[in-house]
């Protein structure tokens, strides 16, 4: 699964970096290096409901640095085969 | 509000935008005739001799906005019906002349060129040697010196007159630097435009469906379009029908961090941003080849990043610069970039499409750092390579900053002759840096205040998050890196 985190500057002040940074040690934490790439992406254009990220072709809103766990293992982990 | 500096700008601008108006119209099969009538509509000429000659330059005027000679691999033209072929007087005695007895003209020159016929001084000009010592001697100031401002304007001696006085430019010599472009009073030389593939690139687009354009944003637009909020003007460049508007000063960052990196394995380094600099390393310091970054430029670093996370992206750069025009066309660039336009393209596009950019909401614009956006003036790379190499634990940077071609070779003289004291050469071919650029809409001191705030205003202090993208960008992970740790 490619996992793509915004960072167009509305999300990047909503702190995609840090959203960043926690996908990174979590696909460590879950060792899903093999199954999940992660990259960043200049805007998806959902700037109001930022951090956008983009699992595969599907959008998950909302995502901060204190979210980031919870909606990793519920909507990538999950969806990992 | 007056926009341009100079009244040459201001026509170049008024071509651009008819031209971009025609464009969207699908109108240009009469341009050259109707352009020229519009805005030289007689019956009295303004600027020449007569309205059919002022015609006549405007259509080549938009020749060169439709790309010019495409045989000439120069982004600068010389406009040849337009040059008024300026006097090439050099020192000369004027009227002024009170014919007096104490005749310190004459006892100045070196060569005894000057001699008194009937009462008042005359200069032999096949013993002149142009040194100036007789206008300094003269207690009535009845000695001036003239000189081409073309001439004086390329500090590398490209421009020479043809057998029609005529100024023509020497392609071997020339660096691309446009600085003859601003200074020429007449317009008669001048940059390529295109505006036209940049027109393409976005109607066929499709409103960025089928695939999407970026624009990339040279930092140096801060201290240009102060009519309005930079945030305004990113508003406008997506209103023109850009998916989104991405700072150079991101690649500046990335750029920073590999120069800091190549410096520490080769001792010495000069930059790569300048494009203009880069050739006149390559063409009159052919020796420091080996020592010019190999990074490609802040333009190109941000466009590898961006057609990285989107494969289909096509991406404008929107600088001040003639030589960038010359740069996105070479085996380095010609893969990221897909075309380049000016800052006075830029007001001309915003005034064609109607959009007026003062009525705006903002957009935010924040991705690069500090170092990145003070990449547009002088110094500003010399600064961030010695706080970035410290950071990184490099020790030994020792960088000047050379601004302007005269630095540029009084420094690179230097280093030939091992009479040195520097490691790095941050090389811009402007006086001042890019927020001097040959295509600003504006000039001056005041524009090196704006780059100073802009830099202040981000919110990132060190370049780390933008390596951080580039990294995994290219699937660097942290552990790999150089330097730290």
């Amino acid at each position: 699964m490619i996992v793509k985190v915004c960072v167009g500057s509305s999300c990047h002040l909503k702190g995609s970096y840090a959203v960043i940074e926690n996908f990174k040690k979590l696909i460590e934490k879950y060792n899903v290096s093999d199954k999940v790439e992660l990259q960043a992406s200049f805007c998806l254009g959902r700037c109001s409901t930022g951090v956008t990220v983009l699992a595969d072709d599907r959008f998950i809103d909302g995502v901060n640095e204190n979210n980031t766990e919870e909606i990793f293992v519920k909507e990538i982990m999950s969806s990992l085969k | 509000m007056r926009i341009f500096d100079t009244n040459v700008q201001q026509i170049k601008y008024e071509v651009l935008k008819a031209l971009i108006r025609n464009a969207y119209e699908n109108n240009i099969d009469n341009i050259y005739v109707d352009i020229p009538k519009m805005i030289s509509p007689g019956p009295k000429a303004n600027l020449r001799c007569c309205i059919y000659k002022e015609r006549a330059i405007l259509q080549e005027r938009i020749k060169l906005a439709l790309g010019g000679d495409k045989n000439n691999p120069n982004v600068i033209e010389v406009l040849d019906i337009a040059c008024d072929e300026c006097p090439i007087g050099g020192v000369f005695v004027t009227q002024a002349c009170r014919g007096c007895i104490f005749h310190g003209c004459a006892e100045a020159c070196p060569k005894g060129a000057i001699s008194i016929i009937d009462k008042k001084a005359v200069i032999d000009k096949s013993k002149c040697i142009e040194c100036g010592l007789c206008k300094k001697a003269c207690p009535y100031n009845a000695i001036i010196e003239q000189h081409r401002p073309c001439v004086m304007s390329c500090k590398v001696k490209a421009i020479t007159m043809d057998e029609n006085k005529k100024a023509k430019i020497d392609n071997d010599k020339c660096i691309s630097c446009g600085a003859c472009v601003y200074q020429c009073p007449f317009g008669a030389i001048a940059d390529k435009s295109f505006v036209m593939e940049t027109i393409d690139i976005l109607k066929n687009s499709n409103e960025n469906k089928n695939y999407k354009v970026y624009a990339v944003i040279a930092p140096s637009i801060v201290s240009q379009f102060k009519y309005a909020r930079i945030e305004q003007v990113v508003s406008g460049i997506h209103k023109l029908g850009f998916h989104q508007v991405v700072e150079a000063a991101l690649g500046a960052d990335i750029t920073l961090y590999h120069e800091v990196n190549e410096f520490k394995e080769k001792g010495l380094l000069t930059t790569s941003c300048c494009p203009s600099f880069v050739m006149y390393v390559e063409k009159y310091f052919p020796e420091f080849r080996q020592y010019i970054s190999s990074s490609v430029s802040p333009m190109v670093e941000t466009a590898k990043l961006i057609k990285s996370s989107d494969k289909t992206a096509k991406v404008v750069f929107i600088g001040p610069c003639t030589s960038k025009k010359m740069e996105y066309k070479t085996e380095k660039a010609n893969k990221y970039i897909d075309s380049v336009i000016s800052f006075e393209e830029l007001q001309a596009f915003f005034d064609a499409r109607d959009v007026d950019v003062t009525k705006l909401d903002d957009t935010v614009l924040d991705n690069a750092s500090f170092y990145g956006r003070i990449f547009a003036k002088s110094g500003g790379i010399a600064r961030g390579v010695k706080d970035v190499s410290e950071s990184m634990g490099i020790k030994g940077v020792n960088p000047v900053a050379m601004n302007g071609i005269d630095e540029c070779k009084l420094n690179l003289l230097k280093l030939k002759i091992k009479k040195s004291e520097y490691n790095f050469f941050e090389g811009m071919a402007c006086d001042g840096g890019c927020l001097n650029g040959a295509l600003c809409l504006h000039h001056g001191p005041k524009n090196l205040a704006d780059v100073d705030r802009y830099g202040n205003e981000a919110k990132e202090k060190t370049i780390d998050n933008s390596v951080k993208l580039y990294k995994l960008a290219n699937g660097i992970k942290d552990e790999e890196e150089t330097g730290k740790k």
